[in-house]
């Protein structure tokens, strides 16, 4: 007689239940879809549905369902082509655009029975869906740039409200640091140092300060320590994935994936997306808004001739005109302070509606209240990189490339009058149609926190997409098909026993995958295959020893239970060298091969837990019982 | 069905010196093709832009790289693929610095190739920064090193005497040296998946030998007086249809992935064959030999059979 312990038969079976429901939505495969959402966040009624519905039968453009979720209402297509035609068309409808945005992405085509209980598919990487990967390097240098900028701005006004004199303050590296990370406030010979310290030390607390002596006299300067950079780094890192996962949202990208890699780089993935030069137009813009007074005490022509702003103020170029004009040093309210931004159109045309935050508004009330009549200006700071010229040609690095340089663009691009006080709400004018969209997505997505730009970019054409999915299928049905009958006709009965072990174990394995979200990539595919490969390992070790016990005239059912006993040792042995290298791969792998990694280390298990306990359960279940068996169909 | 109806009693042992001999030969002449040759490193570790162009008629190779030299692109690499309308382009990075845009780079490709076919088609380019491929050659470096370090450690504690560990060792270096080496011979681009299938080749070609190992143990403590080399030989014979069943069943599915797989899968695919077949013969005429010839004997194997009282006894 031949046991095996009543609960084991339990868990085998439970287990296996619950993958099949588990990996059962991947059956369906998952169809193109377009989605729309109310612009203004409103739900999608039964009306406006009806109304997209129509204008797509209109267009002659065939769709296999439209969902209605209130906030989004999804589209599904039979192909990407149909898909594409759709969008291009709901995109060329102003009556559409004005209210709807829309978003490529794709849905399960397994019943809706399965998504209301959370059962989700695989989600598909971008070399089986198609679309573009960014990776984007952040600039931290930048980052920290950004800080001694405002310690600077700062110094400057303590020093000025202090009425200390002063040569000028300076943005250097010290302490052998390759980038700058100290701001240095440099004073006439003779002038006295402790009393800058003692003014600076009002206002900036977080910096310790030193006194130099060098040639041209005494100096004050202040240094970020390292691990205010790190600081400073890790927050531009992290507010700048921020900004990129809502600018990719205005833009109308379903499911996009922005995450970190590494230490400074952040790593983009937008399925269904093709033309990589808007998207990285959108995604690399540094740009925000200041709000500050216009200087009208001063002429700005007059400042301009002489290049150089009077004190308290700066000097500026107007947008269009290319007029100088001077702004107060004072900022009132930056981009930082919004919460909302859109396009309208106003009295005096396109304009971009602001709400501020409860700080912002309280600023913006206290300075209009005193300053009714007055003109305030609106900032707007973008920064980009471009070739440096000389003498009308790129200048060329060694290897022949033009070198590049980042440059802030600053302009005016209104002033107006303050005609009455206002708080947190008002329109910015003095743009054109295409320019108040941009800068409301711009500001509505919020700013980077240090300057990006793109060290890799891949696109995968949705056609071969399609082909790496079709590869990946057919090498899995010809792989397990020719597996299965190998293992039938060397072993007979016990080849089928395999067999359906090596179906649980691939069932059991997407099952794992589908409940952790992973993403499948095409070697993903190949780690299932080779899985099912490996997994027959398990069975051929217990397989070839149940034979070497039945060569030596042990009992069949003997055989049996000696042949998982004794291929246990060496079962558990072989997958662990293979762990070692999944394990490794885990861990420094990126992308597609992390995600070979994580079917390779998870289908161990699986094939650990198949081949041992499933192959036994059901051996015992076939065999056990059988008080007269002589031989084994082996 | 049984590959070996009877057990098998093939005298591997004896025969070790020829296999070391075939083994040195080969191990000598990957380490001359990666001196020569190197390998074909893919986008993946050189960075640079590639980009497939395909034309309306036949094109040759070299005309391409002569019209892109001449438009002032730095050492392009042009090679035809498929049919001989569609090339592949490569061009280095610039070091350091950015990425260059892809449209700016697709403009300028489109720009110089324009003249020679009209109706040429530039697809959208693949692009790495020179920093982030030094960045996957060092991870890929350190990923090699840690899988062999972390085996190490493993075989190490596992056999209790190092002269199975040197074995194992000696023959899981061999096999990546041997995939590493073929692949430099025939230069087939190495790309990131390539790694990944070198990694797993480390991973499964110890199975082979552990399993050995762990029948070597169970002869060796069936009778203690068993002459080494019979052991050895035992092991390896009654392991033998296992070895050769599992890797013939492995070998379907890699074949399965090699001609259905498609391009991408190609060069993991063909690693993972080559690491297959170098594993199989590694674990049956290298691992098992150093072991012998490092002096193995049953007492190695169970150190603490000699302190046990049992032995003391009259």
């Amino acid at each position: 007689m031949l046991e095996y312990a009543r609960w084991k038969y339990a868990l085998v079976g439970v287990v296996l239940l619950l993958a099949l429901i588990l990996a059962l939505p991947n059956v369906f495969g998952e169809a193109p879809a377009l989605q729309f959402a109310r612009k203004d966040r409103a739900e999608i009624t039964a009306q406006a549905q009806g109304s997209i519905e129509k204008f797509l039968t209109d267009q002659k453009i065939p769709y296999d369902k439209a969902v209605n979720e209130k906030e989004r209402l999804t589209v599904q297509f039979a192909d990407v082509a149909t898909q594409l035609r759709a969008r291009d068309a709901v995109n060329g409808n102003e009556s559409l655009t004005k209210d709807y945005a829309t978003a490529m992405s794709f849905i399960s085509r397994a019943p809706a029975l399965f998504s209301k209980l959370g059962l989700k598919p695989m989600p598909l990487g971008l070399d089986l869906r198609g679309g573009l990967n960014l990776l984007y390097q952040v600039d931290t240098a930048g980052a920290v740039a950004q800080v001694l900028d405002s310690y600077e701005q700062s110094v400057r006004r303590a020093l000025q409200d202090a009425k200390i004199p002063f040569s000028d303050v300076v943005q250097i590296a010290v302490n052998d640091s390759k980038t700058n990370n100290a701001v240095r406030v440099l004073l006439p010979a003779g002038a006295d140092a402790g009393a800058v310290r003692d003014a600076l030390a009002k206002t900036i607390t977080d910096l310790t300060l030193d006194t130099l002596n060098l040639a041209t006299g005494p100096a004050v300067q202040g240094v970020l320590t390292e691990k205010q950079i790190r600081e400073r780094t890790d927050y531009a890192i992290t507010k700048n994935i921020e900004t990129i996962r809502n600018r990719v949202n205005e833009l109308g990208v379903a499911e996009p994936i922005v995450q970190r890699q590494g230490t400074d780089r952040i790593n983009v993935q937008l399925a269904g997306v093709l033309n990589s030069a808007e998207v990285k137009d959108i995604l690399g813009k540094v740009a925000t808004l200041e709000w500050r007074l216009v200087d009208m005490q001063n002429n700005a022509y007059e400042a301009k001739a002489r290049n150089r702003a009077p004190l308290g103020s700066k000097l500026y170029t107007q947008r269009g005109s290319g007029a100088p004009i001077l702004l107060k040093r004072e900022v009132i309210v930056t981009g930082d302070n919004l919460t909302d931004a859109r396009s309208t159109t106003s009295q005096e045309g396109p304009a971009v509606a602001i709400k501020l935050d409860s700080r912002g508004g309280d600023e913006m009330f206290k300075t209009t209240s005193a300053n009714v009549g007055r003109l305030m200006g609106v900032v707007f700071i973008e920064k980009s990189r471009e070739n440096i010229i000389v003498d009308g040609k790129p200048l060329l690095q060694a290897d022949g490339k033009p070198a590049t340089r980042e440059v802030t663009t600053q302009e005016v691009i209104s002033s107006a009058t303050i005609k009455g006080v206002f708080g947190p709400q008002f329109n910015i004018t003095g743009l054109q149609q295409s320019e108040a969209r941009e800068l409301a997505l711009l500001l509505r997505a919020g700013s980077l926190a240090a300057p990006i730009y793109v060290v890799e970019e891949r696109v995968v054409g949705p056609s071969v997409g399609a082909e790496n999915i079709r590869h990946g299928i057919e090498a899995l049905i010809i792989g397990m098909a020719g597996t299965f009958l190998f293992m039938i006709i060397y072993y007979k009965v016990f080849g089928i026993v395999a067999d359906l072990v090596l179906v649980s174990n691939v069932v059991l394995l997407s099952a794992l995958l589908s409940m952790l979200g992973t993403q499948l990539s095409l070697p993903g595919i190949a780690g299932i295959i080779l899985t099912v490969g490996m997994a027959v390992d398990a069975n051929v070790l217990i397989y070839e020893r149940i034979r070497e016990e039945l060569r030596l005239g042990v009992s069949p059912q003997a055989a049996i239970k000696a042949g998982f006993e004794k291929a246990f040792s060496a079962i558990a042995d072989s997958n662990i060298t293979t762990l070692i290298a999944g394990l490794v791969l885990y861990v420094l792998g990126k992308g597609a091969i992390q995600n070979f990694a994580v079917v390779l280390v998870l289908g161990i298990g699986t094939s650990l837990f198949t081949a041992l306990m499933g192959s036994r359960a059901l051996l015992t279940l076939m065999y056990g019982g059988k008080r007269k068996l002589t031989r084994l169909p082996i | 069905m049984e590959f070996f109806h009877k057990q098998t009693n093939f005298p591997f042992m004896a025969t070790r010196k020829v296999w070391y001999g075939l083994s040195a030969v080969l191990m000598i002449i990957c380490f001359i093709s990666f001196y020569f040759r190197g390998l074909n490193l893919a986008l993946d570790f050189t960075g640079g832009v590639s980009v497939e162009v395909t034309f309306s008629m036949p094109t040759d190779a070299e005309k391409v790289r002569a019209t892109l030299t001449a438009a002032g692109f730095h050492e392009p690499q042009v090679q035809t693929f498929g049919s001989s309308r569609e090339v592949a382009i490569r061009l280095q990075s610039e070091k350091g610095g950015p990425a260059e845009s892809s449209d700016v780079v697709r403009a300028r490709i489109t720009q110089a190739l324009t003249p020679l076919d009209p109706k040429v088609v530039i697809n959208p380019p693949d692009i790495v920064g020179a920093q982030v491929g030094d960045e996957l050659r060092n991870s890929a470096i350190w990923a090699l090193t840690c899988t062999l370090a972390g085996i190490f450690i493993y075989l190490a504690l596992r056999f209790h005497t190092w002269r199975l560990s040197a074995g194992a060792i000696l023959a899981v270096m061999h096999d990546p040296i041997l995939v590493l080496g073929i692949f430099s011979i025939t230069q087939t681009p190495f790309d990131l998946a390539v790694v990944a299938a070198v990694l797993a080749v480390i991973g499964y070609s110890l199975n082979d030998t552990v399993v050995v190992f762990d029948r070597i143990r169970e002869r060796f403590e069936k009778s203690r007086r068993l002459p080494p080399e019979l052991a050895l030989d035992q092991a390896i014979n009654q392991t033998l249809s296992r070895t050769i069943m599992t890797k013939v069943v492995t070998s379907i599915v890699v074949l399965a992935l090699l001609f259905f797989g498609g391009p991408v899968l190609r060069g993991f695919a063909e690693a993972l064959l080559i690491g297959i077949i170098a594993g199989t013969y590694s674990s049956i005429w290298i691992s098992s030999a150093v072991a012998l010839d490092c002096g193995l004997t049953a007492e190695h194997v169970f150190p603490s059979v000699k302190k046990s009282p049992v032995d003391h006894l009259p």
